[in-house]
């Protein structure tokens, strides 16, 4: 996955508890005057009013891969229609897989990761979630998956915000930032976002991880000062400070240390971390100075997936300065925070 | 094992009698529809080609063609427009069936008897030579579908292995469990062993008689690709940087025993067929290259030297005197021999 170059098919995940407005987004996408075409694989025929000999209907079957890895899940589904979509190959620009509002994107996410053939042809752009501004702190409680679904986002469309008091989606964007600070966040109304908001966004693209998240880390900052009982909130651009939850079992960790680190101690200690605790670790992420290296390293996974790569040189006015990112249920936080200490070069 | 040289003077080479062919459209199969070569397209149509290299476009779907097989007289396919059409070898194309749903009609199969199977998600159909049609639902979406040589047996591979119908007894299909998500089927022409090709770069068998299983793995990539040879011999396969042949001869198959490595290379074989009646078999690779190889001795004969893109189909017409091959991107040929 780390190749990728134009001729890959960009495939955007769109995700969202039950009456988030999914299907209004896909709608929106698909006749809105803008020149691309879509093949979209839905859950659910029938509901998008538009006739589109693109559009495929999918059974979302979660296989698991016989490599002993029990979260190792990929959609079987998903590595049929795309090999066959790809017959079909300059007649659309995009793809676009809707899940069930019920759906773990994990399996979506990991198809990439692991099949050769969809990797040859495609590549994930984003995982998009619509969250209603009205329902979703309740689902956040009740419903497992809708927080798998806000926490493995990169882009969260929180709609619906005109249901909703000023107060109340300042208590709904908190519980979202408690669980996922690094993930883009619109405001809509009956998912009025901008499609480039949405669309095309490269979140995956190891060379885009910085361009794409500005905020990185400096969000997770705050979390942690918060966490440590520190009172500081971070000011950030919605221009209130951020509430955090510390009952929720699913958080983000943030780590950064502007010594260099050890590679050979490093790569081992994250790769048995992703494999002891992958199960946990839903998203991770980091850009990684290594000591004796002028290159940047970046890094992404979902959960025991890793794929990384030396990126470019650190450039000379740059803060060589390592930072890494788990999003995660029942982190155990210590451990990471110790692991990560010992691969710094004292 | 010597690593093959496209070129050193010492390989045979009988690229100079192909007749190229550009047929200007991504092909994904090639048959033989009596003398004429058959090469499916990607999506929409099929081009017929003549010996003398004169190319006919022929329409079959609206849209992508997902599934392709052919007994050398017709090539029944099946498309992402709902749709399973037959062309026969005057060029005549026959709708069979229309998914009511629109579904993509995903696998085809042909028996040898004239009777035909498809599959359209979970569900697989059996139409027989009188036109009496039956289906049978399965667990997960159908990966691939095969007759049993012999009595009118379907065997329908799935997530978590494969069920054997017979569509025309009332007991109840036997189920041949094996772990994981299996595509392409094929039964042994002696109708003792059923051999999946699975998601994951492996194969898995078994033994028709009892059940044992049969664990055929090491691959480095997905096998797209397997051929019975030499009367049901061998079963020569892709997905490796060498052709692998597994051997069927004894009443054990593969159980226990090294597979053969034929015609080794510094890319991953992508398409292999056995030749009709002799001990050959043609292959070719991703970076386009074409060997004929002779299974005795592994003697090499070049076809197609390594230009472009993955070989997708090999075929031989009935005698097994002409082949026909074509790469990805629709750049094919012909050879007489």
């Amino acid at each position: 996955m780390p190749d990728t170059t134009s001729h890959k098919i960009p495939v955007t995940v769109l995700t969202g508890y039950l009456g988030a407005g999914k299907t209004t987004l896909l709608n929106r996408i698909l006749s809105e005057n803008h020149g691309k075409k879509y093949a979209v694989i839905v859950n659910e025929f029938g509901e998008i009013g538009i006739d589109n000999d693109l559009i495929i209907g999918a059974d979302e079957e979660v296989f698991e891969m016989n490599n002993g890895c029990v979260c190792c899940t990929v959609r079987g589904d998903l590595v049929r229609i795309l090999d066959g979509l790809m017959k079909r190959k300059g007649k659309f620009d995009a793809i676009i897989v809707e899940t069930t509002g019920l759906a773990d994107p994990a399996p979506v996410a990991q198809t990439f990761f692991v099949d050769e053939d969809v990797q040859k042809h495609a590549r994930l752009d984003a995982v998009v979630t619509v969250a209603d501004a009205r329902w979703l702190s309740d689902r956040l409680k009740d419903a497992p998956e809708a927080k798998n679904q806000i926490a493995f986002a990169d882009v969260i469309v929180l709609n619906k915000t005109d249901l909703v008091t000023s107060a109340e989606l300042a208590e709904v964007e908190a519980r979202i930032r408690a669980i996922n600070p690094y993930a883009r966040l619109h405001r809509t109304e009956r998912c009025q976002v901008a499609l480039a908001d949405v669309l095309d966004r490269g979140a995956f693209d190891l060379d885009r991880i910085l361009d794409i998240e500005p905020d990185f880390l400096e969000v997770g900052d705050a979390h942690d000062h918060d966490h440590h009982g520190h009172d500081h909130h971070h000011d950030h651009d919605h221009g209130h400070g951020l509430k955090h939850y510390h009952d929720e079992d699913m958080q983000s960790l943030s780590l950064r240390t502007d010594k260099p680190l050890d590679p050979n101690t490093f790569m081992p200690w994250l790769q048995n971390l992703v494999a002891s605790e992958g199960q946990k670790i839903l998203r991770s992420k980091g850009i990684l100075a290594f000591h004796d290296d002028d290159d940047r390293y970046v890094f992404q996974g979902v959960h025991m997936m890793l794929e990384g790569d030396h990126q470019r040189k650190w450039k000379a006015d740059e803060k060589r300065e390592s930072r890494l990112v788990f999003i995660g249920r029942e982190l155990p936080e210590q451990a990471i925070r110790d692991g990560f200490a010992s691969c710094i070069v004292s | 094992m010597a690593q093959f040289q496209p070129d050193s003077g010492a390989t045979v080479s009988v690229t100079d009698r192909v007749r190229p062919l550009a047929l200007g459209m991504p092909v994904t199969s090639v048959h033989f529809l009596g003398d004429r070569a058959a090469f499916v397209g990607a999506e929409e149509g099929v081009a017929l080609v003549d010996k003398e290299g004169a190319i006919a476009k022929v329409a079959v779907h609206g849209g992508g063609i997902l599934c392709a097989v052919s007994d050398g007289k017709r090539i029944v396919m099946g498309g992402d427009d709902g749709k399973l059409v037959t062309l026969d070898d005057k060029g005549e194309v026959t709708l069979l069936a229309t998914d009511p749903k629109r579904r993509w009609i995903d696998n085809v199969a042909l028996h040898p008897d004239g009777a035909l199977a498809w599959s359209a998600g979970k569900t697989a159909f059996v139409r027989g030579v009188k036109g009496d049609e039956k289906s049978l639902d399965v667990a997960s979406t159908v990966g691939g579908l095969a007759f049993a040589p012999k009595g009118l047996r379907l065997a329908v591979a799935h997530y978590n292995g494969v069920t054997l119908w017979f569509p025309n007894m009332a007991a109840k299909p036997e189920l041949l469990e094996w772990a994981g998500s299996h595509l392409a089927v094929t039964f042994s022409p002696d109708n003792k062993f059923l051999v999946t090709a699975m998601h994951e770069p492996s194969m898995h068998g078994w033994r028709l008689a009892d059940n044992k299983h049969m664990r055929m793995s090491g691959y480095p990539g997905r096998v797209r690709s397997m051929s019975w040879n030499s009367g049901g011999k061998f079963l020569a396969t892709s997905g490796a940087d060498s052709v692998i042949m597994w051997p069927f001869a004894s009443k054990d198959g593969p159980m226990g025993k090294e597979p053969a490595m034929l015609a080794p290379m510094q890319v991953r074989a992508t398409a292999v067929a056995g030749h009709p009646a002799q001990d050959i078999l043609v292959v070719g690779y991703a970076d386009g290259t074409i060997l004929m190889v002779r299974i005795g001795d592994g003697a090499e004969i070049l076809v197609r030297r390594n230009i472009g893109v993955a070989v997708v189909g090999l075929a031989w017409n009935a005698k097994g005197t002409q082949l026909a091959f074509a790469a990805e991107d629709g750049d094919a040929g012909l050879l007489e021999l």
